[in-house]
């Protein structure tokens, strides 16, 4: 017994999780986690945007001119990169989210079925994030 | 199954995570509905501006289900990260603290939220 207890290997930390390989689902999880926490972080910033966008006219400039020349120190760029990061999180949360459901809706818990879902919402969310990263950037 | 209060209640097993499993899909759905009806109004003809935008939001019925829907993002926000603090923070004394400042964020988010949407 005290040999079994010695043998254990106590609290994973993160540097022994890092060495295993994550299947694609395991990289859509924790990326779910990671995009929830995300927006959970920027989320006065968000209503911030929903506060100048939509409180008056001259507010509405001031939400239009931030995504130009910047707000405070950071540039104008800079508002639109963490943008871009929101509407990746947004979209990659929301598709994962979708996905969820629709594995407990139809019991579609197969390993087979968890990779292509799991390749079908990573390839999605990077689409749908180059589509909308390019009208934000301008480039159509 | 006998008896499950008192000092004889079990306090692992089924249902203890039903209710966040429920309530986060419940939230999570009215939300995604929320981009739909939100997508659709955006996508109506007319140019993109100010009164497009303010427009969508004038609306009593759009007021109260975005209402609900700030609600509902405080709530799956709170489940989502209860769970990350529960899994990597292990010292109660700083879990709680963590816990405490989302609650408090997320409550200080929606306030705000709320006197956006009916000070329009």
């Amino acid at each position: 017994m005290p040999e079994m207890t010695r043998a254990r290997p106590g609290t994973m930390r993160l540097l022994d999780a890092v060495k295993y390989r994550l299947p694609l689902a395991g990289v859509v999880s924790i990326l779910h986690r990671a995009s929830g926490l995300l927006m959970f972080a920027l989320l006065p910033f968000v209503i911030w945007l929903f506060d100048t966008s939509i409180s008056s006219e001259i507010s509405y400039e001031t939400f239009a001119s931030a995504f130009v020349v910047g707000l405070g120190v950071v540039p104008g760029w800079g508002i639109k990169l963490v943008v871009l990061a929101l509407i990746w999180a947004f979209l990659h949360h929301l598709i994962a989210g979708v996905r969820h459901v629709w594995m407990d809706a139809t019991h579609s818990v197969s390993k087979a079925q968890g990779h292509s879902s799991a390749v079908f919402t990573l390839v999605a969310s990077v689409l749908l994030t180059v589509a909308l990263g390019a009208k934000l950037f301008g480039l159509y | 199954m006998t008896v499950n209060h008192g000092s004889k209640r079990v306090v692992v097993g089924a249902h203890y995570g039903l209710r966040d499993w429920l309530s986060q899909r419940v939230t999570a759905v009215l939300m995604a509905l929320f981009t739909l009806v939100l997508v659709v109004q955006v996508l109506m003809p007319g140019p993109m501006g100010y009164d497009k935008w303010a427009g969508i939001f004038a609306a009593q019925w759009m007021k109260v289900l975005t209402f609900v829907v700030f609600v509902s993002l405080a709530w799956h926000a709170w489940v989502g990260m209860r769970d990350i603090w529960m899994d990597y923070v292990k010292p109660v004394g700083t879990r709680l603290a963590l816990q405490v400042a989302t609650l408090v964020w997320l409550v200080g988010c929606t306030g705000w939220a709320v006197q956006v949407l009916w000070r329009l």
